[in-house]
């Protein structure tokens, strides 16, 4: 794409404001109104990349995931075919798809999602909250940290079923043992994330809140907090899929009575021997999971490019 | 900086007065055997409206002067007294805030000093309009060029509304192009905006274009071997014959303390 720049001299000539030189703002990047940039700044500032209609947007971001479930269910269709285990076992992409389609169709079906999401978003949300306290009080006292930064990590790291006999123990098969895997389970991602944002806060970035003069609650709330957001979303996003984790394990195994989540109605298919259902809602906290996934990357990718963390 | 001190009476100064005075200042890093002296007894004086620009080698503790100028270091003997002015610093990176927009980076100053939202829009304009970035207070840090990005570093210093403006290899990072650029800038916002600013750099034809004195300095330890005044007419050209003549005379005394100290 051949680009017109205005010559270096130019630049020169327009910064010192001596003489009017005409800029040729044509496709070089932006270049507001009465703004004395041009010339080599101007040059910087590159040329804007046309990135296609919204539509052609899509379509390149959609055929490779499109060809990818299509190759799934192709493999799946062929060990089908080979009568690997019998049709009732393992039944073909049809007869799956089929059931799916008429498991949409019900009124119980979305009461369950519904069930389910909600005590999605309100563990997480606790686990956020508890996450983000235990995290800015770990990263600000330096005794807390010693005493317990490591059992944050550790905490991370232990699978969130190994939680539910103590849960159930606790709080007896209710909301609450499973609450309390799902916070158990996200927190301490999210206080990891905001403990390692706040640790690495630029040097540079510290220094001119000190030539600033911010000191205390001034410096969180114009400096730490911002600079650490980044790394706190990363958190956010770990944490959310350690909360989905847990939770889908604790539907399975506390089962409160009258409450028909995903978990539980999956639980009722495999009593029932349907293996076709049981496939069904594995696809469907499949597509719950990543609907959510995307969810968080485009706040992620959102900040990213505001921040101009990208390759532009 | 907090709201009472900024509202403390600022001394009043006419030009010619000493801003900065430092008497015998030393610096030393650590103690006993593993003792650094990176400065050693300088004394030094700059008066309100100057430009002072301070030169050496690198490691000869420019940087750490004024970081103790800008009260970030403590000073391990002598006196340093800047009469309880205000100091704003640069650096060599712009160290732009990317969650504000320009305008935004500009205006956080006066938000720590509790300036209202409509003083602080209306003053970040005018700061923008002087480092000639009006129209620009939209964009985010990361959409500028590395001499504009200075620039609104610039322009935030200003906002600081500091007696006595730092800066510490402030164009060291850019290209020569722009950074001739940003020197007629500097040179014009110093005199339209009557700053003091002591300015340091290990670029020995940026000193003599931009300081009325330039300070030699050795180096380890950090000591003043020669105080120049540069008296050539303004505006300068870091080209012309003059300044490239005296330029060509402190480089041999650099060069003499940096042989010196190679062996």
């Amino acid at each position: 794409m051949p680009i017109k720049y205005p010559s270096a001299r130019a630049g020169l000539d327009g910064v010192s404001g001596e003489t009017a030189t005409p800029r040729t703002p044509a496709k070089v990047g932006v270049n507001p109104e009465g703004s004395e940039v041009s010339g080599l700044d101007a040059l910087e500032l590159g040329p804007q990349t046309d990135r296609g209609t919204l539509g052609r947007r899509i379509w390149r971001n959609t055929w490779p995931k499109l060809m990818a479930i299509a190759i799934v269910v192709l493999l799946w269709q062929i060990v089908v075919w080979s009568k690997w285990k019998p049709d009732y076992v393992l039944p073909g992409p049809g007869t799956v798809f089929g059931d799916l389609g008429d498991v949409l169709k019900t009124g119980d079906f979305w009461d369950g999602v519904l069930l389910t999401l909600r005590r999605a978003v309100t563990g997480f949300g606790l686990a956020v909250l508890i996450g983000t306290v235990v995290g800015a009080a770990v990263s600000r006292f330096a005794p807390l940290r010693a005493a317990i930064g490591s059992l944050i990590t550790g905490l991370q790291t232990m699978p969130s079923i190994m939680w539910f006999p103590l849960a159930i123990l606790l709080f007896q098969i209710s909301e609450s043992a499973i609450m309390f895997v799902v916070i158990i389970g996200a927190a301490p991602s999210v206080a990891n994330g905001l403990i390692s944002g706040i640790d690495y806060v630029p040097r540079t970035w510290l220094r001119v809140g000190q030539v600033l003069g911010m000191k205390g609650f001034a410096k969180y709330r114009h400096l730490i907090l911002p600079a650490s957001l980044p790394s706190f979303i990363s958190g956010l996003k770990q944490g959310w899929a350690f909360s989905w984790r847990s939770l889908m394990a604790g539907e399975l195994l506390v089962i409160v009575p009258g409450a028909l989540s995903i978990g539980v109605r999956m639980q009722q298919a495999r009593d029932l021997s349907d293996s076709s259902l049981v496939i069904c809602y594995i696809i469907v906290v499949l597509v719950i999971g990543i609907f959510i996934d995307v969810l968080f990357n485009a706040a992620d990718n959102a900040l990213r490019k505001r921040w101009g963390l990208t390759g532009s | 900086m907090s709201l009472v001190e900024t509202q403390t009476p600022r001394p009043v100064t006419g030009r010619g007065d000493a801003v900065v005075r430092l008497e015998n200042v030393s610096k030393q890093y650590g103690s006993g055997s593993n003792a650094l002296l990176a400065l050693d007894r300088i004394s030094l004086t700059v008066r309100q409206g100057e430009f002072v620009c301070l030169l050496g080698a690198s490691g000869c503790g420019k940087s750490t002067l004024l970081s103790l100028v800008a009260g970030l270091d403590k000073i391990t003997g002598g006196t340093l007294d800047i009469g309880g002015r205000h100091v704003s610093l640069m650096f060599q990176e712009a160290a732009l805030f990317p969650w504000l927009s320009v305008a935004g980076n500009v205006e956080l100053p006066l938000r720590l000093q509790g300036v209202g939202k409509a003083e602080r829009r209306k003053r970040a304009e005018e700061l923008l309009e002087i480092v000639r970035l009006s129209g620009f207070g939209h964009k985010r840090p990361h959409e500028l060029s590395g001499g504009m990005r200075q620039r609104v570093a610039l322009a935030r210093a200003l906002a600081q509304n500091a007696d006595i403006l730092l800066m510490d290899e402030p164009f060291g990072a850019l290209d020569a192009m722009t950074r001739d650029i940003l020197h007629d800038e500097l040179e014009r916002i110093w005199r339209e905006q009557k700053l003091t600013v002591l300015f340091v750099t290990h670029n020995v034809r940026e000193a003599v274009r931009l300081g009325d004195r330039v300070i030699l300095l050795s180096s380890r330890p950090g000591k003043v071997i020669e105080d120049y005044p540069i008296t050539h007419e303004r505006p300068r050209r870091i080209d012309s014959p003059e300044v490239s003549g005296q330029a060509a005379e402190i480089t041999d005394r650099l060069r003499a303390e940096v042989a010196r100290h190679a062996n």
